[in-house]
């Protein structure tokens, strides 16, 4: 097992798409949490925020490009035809599979963390100015309230359960285009439906059910009663759709020829 | 003696290579891949099916009355039919009317000397009857008083009105949908409404005695014998914007106003004034209105209270976005398939082949952009097409209202939705031409035209916010799929999550377009200058 880790952390090292991917995920979440944050101000939107959610926004956009560096990890050994050597030297397919979770867990926590402390520092510089101030009833973001390390705890695995997801699909579809189609679908059909749908007792249940609506409950810091799934719950949810992922591509791989 | 033999020449002509040969080699692709045909299909399934799961849990349809907006629950629903106006559209016809029958010509002049307004007390969350009684607030923007002559009491009438309104100044309003602005000036304000045969003129003055035109309407059904008085009407204040439930219609208001006894001069019945509410007992409840209106006589003139309002309605009913809710999940297919038919021929190598066949590389993206535009809007338009009456007829067997659209709209939203979904598709092959990697092409191109849209509606952003992404990034292009116009003179929270876009459908489409026409020229530009 660790010289499948070795081999798989040297070609993650070694291609040169690998540190881009990671560096993207980072600027555009921390990019798009500083844009969100300086679109809102407190005399728009009144009371009632969670600042900490709005801070966290550009997870977003960052679980796109964690879902890039997922696919890519499998499906694009097999648009390279990388795949045959790499199931020569490595005839054991699960031990390759956990092999390739270890490493983008590794990689996405990692970046994760980089990401979600940079948008929390972001919305800790811009939101005060925009009215979200102690007068108004808001804190300063800070870790050490105890629901917002639990948001930014749960950003970091939430990127990398998406990660998990992503390598699942992919290894059971083989194609980085329609894995990539097949994830991004999963994960932002799910609000944009919830959000078209008119009547409040399907839309809760979308909520509840999508990957993204019930793994971002996490992010929550207010109005924990009205949330549509509880935080950690919400959390597994997403961890569920990620083993499922994960067990059909490592059945797949495992049943099929390369 | 030497034989020549001439070199063997083939018999067959030689082959044409004009751009028809291309398009046609470029939709043999296509139509021979089974995979990408299924998705196509499967594209325009997935949109009538969501069609279905879109509309058909309205199960407990209706509009929500005493909306809850911390548990996004109603206390109970309405079944409303708003009446239709003479154009055919739904509006909101109730008011207080106190009038007199007026056969043929004639006119009506009236002082109007103070106009004010009430708001429902209670939050709007769970109102009550006592609170539905009124309590003390501000007189709305479009609270309306004045004179009105109408064909009938009956709501949806055609009628033209001359109006002091709360913060619009004077106007001219006839038909529900026309409105002319006269002076910005406030109560106290003379009016007069003049009939001569099938014109209406109405007039305002400060003193009485100097009159200025405000503004003519000209009524070709109005029957002889019409209703003219005084009328008085206050909408709902626009729901705020954090405290909407889908379907809400805000918070109901009254307005009360004093007026002089009516001058008349013409062919009026004789006999008194008679007081009436129009629209009161009409099972129309899009519109959320006090219970306490009325008029009596005071001193020499009238005293008259009346909530509602004479104008389009907008919100409360449902529009063809419900029916419509499918078109996100065709579109990622479409992305897809329009990626991979050409980063599939760089994958398998089959682009070295197509670019030998055809060395003009700027003429196979044009090749492929037809095709696969064609493709994706068939799909498009053809589910739109099944998906808005079969959405349409769910939402109205489960007791929704779905607000009336002309034949014109609807054609126009279903090639829009074809033409959205070809466009988003050729942007989604330009950006894997560029990219030449699936996985990148597709993230980028379902990033560009479905997160915004997520943004706008499923964040915390505000609505000025989302305004700002529905102008500038591609999915500007839905705008296409709004049905009701926007009314100034009817105050709404006019937001995308309620239907109503920022731009004009053809405006909307041309940002997108635009889009896509920029990622092809960099991907023509791309494709010619680097070694496939």
């Amino acid at each position: 097992m660790s010289e499948a880790l070795h081999a798989e952390w040297t070609k993650a090292r070694t291609v040169a798409g690998t540190g881009w991917l990671l560096l993207g995920a980072i600027v555009l979440t921390v990019g798009l949490s500083a844009v969100v944050a300086l679109a809102v101000s407190y005399s728009s939107t009144g009371s009632g925020q969670d600042i900490t959610k709005l801070s966290l926004a550009g997870v977003d956009i960052g679980q796109a490009v964690v879902a890039i560096l997922a696919v890519q990890t499998i499906a694009g050994e097999y648009s390279s035809g990388m795949i045959h050597i790499t199931l020569t030297a490595m005839p054991n397919r699960l031990a390759l599979l956990a092999a390739k979770a270890a490493i983008v867990s590794a990689l996405v926590l990692a970046a994760g963390a980089v990401a979600v402390l940079g948008s929390l520092y972001a919305g800790r510089l811009i939101l005060p100015a925009h009215g979200f101030t102690a007068a108004h009833g808001y804190a300063l973001l800070a870790l050490t309230h105890g629901l917002t390390l639990r948001a930014a705890l749960g950003s970091v695995l939430y990127l990398a359960l998406v990660g998990l997801l992503s390598l699942g699909v992919a290894a059971a579809v083989r194609d980085c285009a329609t894995a990539i189609g097949i994830v991004l679908g999963l994960l932002y059909l799910f609000p944009i439906l919830a959000h078209l749908v008119g009547g409040p007792s399907l839309q809760r249940h979308l909520e509840q059910i999508g990957p993204m609506t019930a793994g971002l409950a996490i992010q929550a810091t207010t109005n924990l009663h009205h949330l549509p799934i509880a935080p950690w719950a919400g959390l597994a949810v997403l961890a569920a759709w990620a083993a499922a992922a994960l067990l059909a591509g490592a059945v797949l791989l495992r049943l099929r020829d390369a | 003696m030497s034989v020549t033999s001439a070199p063997y020449r083939s018999e067959m002509p030689d082959g044409r290579d004009g751009f028809g040969e291309l398009l046609h080699a470029e939709w043999t692709k296509f139509r021979t891949v089974r995979g990408w045909v299924i998705t196509a299909v499967a594209a325009a399934l997935l949109i009538v099916l969501f069609a279905y799961l879109g509309t058909f849990h309205h199960e407990d349809g209706g509009i929500c009355v005493g909306a809850n907006p911390a548990s996004g629950t109603c206390q109970s629903f309405a079944h409303p039919t708003p009446p239709l106006g003479p154009g055919g559209e739904a509006v909101t016809d109730t008011y207080s009317f106190v009038h007199r029958t007026l056969a043929g010509d004639g006119s009506i002049t009236v002082r109007v000397s103070s106009l004010s307004g009430r708001v429902q007390a209670g939050n709007g969350n769970a109102a009550s009857a006592t609170d539905m009684a009124g309590a003390s607030g501000q007189v709305q923007p479009w609270a309306k008083a004045g004179l009105i002559l109408t064909a009938t009491t009956k709501p949806g009438s055609a009628y033209a009105a001359v109006m002091l309104t709360g913060a619009h100044g004077v106007r001219m309003q006839y038909d529900y949908t026309h409105d002319a602005a006269g002076p910005a000036v406030h109560t106290p304000r003379w009016l007069r409404l003049t009939r001569s045969g099938t014109t209406l003129t109405g007039y305002q003055s400060a003193d009485g005695r100097t009159w200025t035109r405000v503004g003519s309407a000209h009524l070709a059904s109005l029957p002889q014998i019409v209703q003219a008085g005084l009328f008085v009407t206050s909408p709902p204040t626009a729901p705020a914007e954090q405290a909407l439930v889908p379907g809400s219609g805000g918070v109901a208001t009254g307005a009360t106003a004093t007026f002089g006894w009516p001058d008349l001069q013409g062919g009026w019945s004789p006999g008194g004034w008679a007081a009436e509410n129009v629209g009161a007992n009409v099972d129309n409840a899009v519109l959320p209105t006090l219970s306490s209106v009325g008029s009596r006589r005071s001193g020499s003139g009238f005293t008259i209270t009346g909530s509602g309002d004479i104008a389009p309605s907008v919100g409360g009913g449902e529009t063809d976005k419900n029916a419509l809710t499918g078109v996100f999940v065709g579109l990622i297919a479409l992305i897809v398939l329009a990626v991979m038919s050409i980063t599939g021929e760089y994958r398998r190598g089959l682009i070295h082949t197509t670019l030998t066949a055809s060395p003009r590389r700027g003429r196979v993206l044009i090749a492929k952009a037809v095709v696969i535009a064609a493709v994706a809007f068939v799909a498009g338009a053809a589910a739109a097409a099944v998906s808005i009456p079969l959405g349409n007829h769910i939402l109205r067997a489960n007791g929704n209202y779905v607000y009336p659209a002309g034949t014109l709209t609807q054609l126009r939203v279903v090639l829009g939705t074809g033409a959205l979904v070809a466009l988003a598709a050729v942007l989604a092959l330009a950006l894997g031409t560029a990219l030449r990697r699936g996985a990148g092409a597709v993230t980028a191109a379902i990033l560009l035209v479905v997160l915004p849209y997520m943004l706008a509606f499923a964040s915390a952003l505000p609505a000025g916010a989302s305004q700002w992404l529905m102008r500038i990034t591609p999915d500007a292009a839905f705008a296409v799929q709004q049905t009701l116009p926007q009314y100034h003179q009817v105050a709404y929270l006019y937001t995308p999550s309620e239907g109503f876009y920022p731009l004009a459908p053809g405006i909307g489409l041309a940002v997108l377009a635009a889009y896509a026409l920029v990622a092809l020229l960099v991907a023509h530009r791309l494709l010619r200058t680097r070694d496939a």
